[in-house]
C-alpha cells in the first residue's frame, strides 16, 4: 500500500491511461473552484467522480472535453494529457470533442426525428451516404441498448420517447461520431430505478470499447458500476481509488464520513 | 443528519448486550447444574435454548433491516456484518449450555468419581473471553479483542489438562469409563465455547479494523 493517499491518486501509471490530469486549477474569475488536482483516468474503466454540491465534480468533469470554455471568465493552469497530448495547449477543442463525448443530467435530444438525432455528428463530420448513416444510426443504437425498441420507428420525433429512452438516445447520438471517452453528468438523475438500471447495465457494456467517466450523487451508483471512485471535496480531489477500496476502507476521515452519510 | 441510522445501531448494541447475557447464564447455570448434578434446572437450560435461537432472529432482522433501509458501507458496513457472523457463534454457545445440560442429565445417576475443579475453571475462563469480546464489540475496544484472542491458550491448556486427568480415570477406573468420557464431552463443549469467543473477538477486530485510516 502508497504511504500516502496523494500517491495512491496517481499510483497507477503501469495501467493503460486514457487521461492525466497533473495540478490541475481552475478559476472562476477570482473563486478557485478546483485545487491542484492530479489523477490518472485508466482507459476502458469507469471511473465516478463522487462528492457533495458544489465540491467541484461536475466543473472538473467539464474540464475533461473543455466544456468550460465556453463560459467566460474561466481560467485554467496545470496540465491534461489525452494519450499524452495536452488538450488545452495542443489539441483543437472541437477535435477534442469528437474524441471526448458527453452525456448530460437530463435527457436532451434535438426536436427531429430519432434517426436524425444519432446521424446529426456523423452528418457535420461530413457524411452523406444514406447507406453508411444507416450502418451509423444502426450500430450506436445498438450499443445504447435500444435499438430493438426504437427500429421501427425511426423517423418519429425524438421528443415521443419516455425519459430512459431518451437518455439512451442521447448516449446513442453520442456514440455515432466513435468518441473515445464518454463522461456522464449524473446521467440516471432524472430518471426511474428500471431505466437507472438499463443505463447502469449500458455503462458496463460500453467500457469494452470507451473510457467512462460519470458524477453521480447515488454512491450505491458508484459502488455497482465504476472500477475507480474519486471523491471531490470542496475542490479538491480528497481521495481516488479502487471503488471497492474506497467504499469499504476510505482512507481519509472526511471520505469515511460522506460516504457513510455524517455530511453532504 | 443520520440520527435514525445511529438510533438502530444503538439499539443493536442493546440487543448484542442482551444476548451476550443470556448465553452467559446460560453457561453460568449449565455448569452450575453439572456440579450439582441438578437435573431440573439442566432440563431448564435446554428449554431456555429457544430463547436464545429467537433472540438470535431478531438480531439477524434488525441486521437486514439496517441494510436494506440504510444501505451501510464503510465502517457501518463492517459493523452490521461483524454482528451478522457474531450471533452465529453466540447463538453456537447457547447450544453448548444445552448440550452439557443433557449430558448433565446422563451424568446425574453417580456422584463424580474426579476432581471437576478444573472443568469449573474452564467454564469461568470461557465466560470471561465471552463477556469481555462482546464489551470490546459494543466499546469499539480493539485492545481487549485481542485480548480475548491471546486468552483462548489458556482455556486450551485447562482443556489439555483435564483431558489428561480424564484419561487417567479411564485406565484406573473402568467402570467409570462412561461417565469419564461424557465429562470428556463436557469439556470439549467448553474448549469450544472458548473458540467461539475467540471467533467473536475476531470479527471486532474486522469490525474496527480501518486500514491505517488517515484521522485529519
Amino acid at each position: 500500500m502508497s504511504d500516502t493517499i496523494l500517491d495512491i491518486n496517481k499510483d497507477n501509471k503501469e495501467e493503460n491511461v486514457k487521461l492525466e490530469v497533473n495540478n490541475l486549477n481552475l478559476f472562476y474569475g477570482q473563486f478557485q473552484a478546483l485545487h491542484n488536482i492530479s489523477m490518472n483516468i485508466k482507459a476502458n474503466k469507469i471511473t465516478a467522480l463522487i462528492g457533495p454540491s458544489g465540491c467541484g465534480k461536475s466543473t472538473f468533469l467539464k474540464t475533461l472535453n473543455r466544456m468550460n470554455d465556453l463560459e467566460e471568465n474561466v481560467s485554467i493552469n496545470g496540465e491534461l494529457k489525452l494519450d499524452n497530448t495536452d488538450i488545452y495547449k495542443e489539441m483543437d477543442a472541437l477535435e477534442l470533442r469528437k474524441r471526448v463525448g458527453m452525456v448530460f443530467q437530463q435527457p436532451n435530444p434535438f426536436p427531429k426525428t430519432i434517426y436524425d438525432n444519432v446521424a446529426y455528428g456523423p452528418r457535420i463530420n461530413g457524411i452523406k451516404k444514406k447507406a453508411q448513416l444507416d450502418e451509423i444510426v444502426e450500430r450506436s443504437l445498438r450499443q445504447a441498448a435500444i435499438w430493438d425498441e426504437l427500429k421501427d420507428r425511426l423517423h418519429k420525433s425524438a421528443l415521443g420517447l419516455s425519459g430512459g429512452q431518451q437518455q439512451r438516445l442521447c448516449i446513442a447520438r453520442t456514440l455515432a461520431v466513435e468518441p473515445e471517452v464518454v463522461l456522464m453528468d449524473e446521467p440516471t438523475s432524472a430518471l426511474d430505478p428500471i431505466s437507472t438500471s438499463k443505463i447502469e447495465e449500458l455503462a458496463n457494456e460500453l467500457k469494452k470499447k470507451y473510457t467512462i467517466v460519470i458524477v453521480t450523487h447515488n454512491m450505491q451508483q458508484a459502488l455497482r458500476v465504476a472500477d475507480d471512485t474519486a471523491f471531490f471535496l470542496l475542490g479538491e480531489l480528497i481521495e481516488f481509488r479502487d471503488t471497492k477500496k474506497l467504499f469499504s476502507y476510505p482512507m481519509d476521515k472526511r471520505t469515511e464520513d460522506y460516504i457513510t452519510g455524517r455530511f453532504g | 443528519m443520520r440520527s435514525k441510522f445511529d438510533e438502530q445501531l444503538k439499539s443493536l448494541n442493546e440487543e448484542m448486550i442482551r444476548m451476550s447475557s443470556m448465553i452467559e447464564n446460560a453457561i453460568k447455570e449449565a455448569i452450575e447444574a453439572l456440579l450439582k448434578q441438578d437435573v431440573t434446572k439442566a432440563r431448564q437450560i435446554m428449554e431456555n435454548d429457544d430463547y436464545i435461537d429467537q433472540e438470535q432472529k431478531r438480531i439477524e432482522n434488525i441486521c437486514f433491516q439496517l441494510l436494506i433501509q440504510q444501505q451501510p458501507v464503510a465502517k457501518d458496513l463492517r459493523n452490521i456484518t461483524a454482528a451478522m457472523k457474531m450471533v452465529t457463534d453466540m447463538e453456537r454457545i447457547g447450544d453448548h449450555a444445552a448440550d452439557i445440560s443433557e449430558l448433565t442429565v446422563v451424568l446425574s445417576d453417580v456422584p463424580y468419581q474426579v476432581k471437576i475443579d478444573n472443568i469449573k475453571d474452564m467454564a469461568k475462563e470461557s465466560i470471561d473471553m465471552l463477556k469481555q469480546a462482546v464489551t470490546a464489540y459494543v466499546d469499539s475496544d480493539m485492545k481487549m479483542a485481542r485480548e480475548v484472542i491471546e486468552h483462548d491458550d489458556v482455556v486450551d491448556e485447562l482443556f489439555c489438562k483435564v483431558k489428561s486427568d480424564l484419561i487417567d480415570v479411564m485406565q484406573n477406573n473402568t467402570a467409570y469409563e462412561e461417565h469419564a468420557a461424557d465429562l470428556l464431552m463436557v469439556n470439549k463443549y467448553l474448549e469450544r465455547i472458548g473458540d467461539h469467543a475467540t471467533n467473536i473477538a475476531e470479527w471486532v477486530i474486522f469490525s474496527l479494523d480501518d486500514k491505517g485510516i488517515k484521522k485529519s
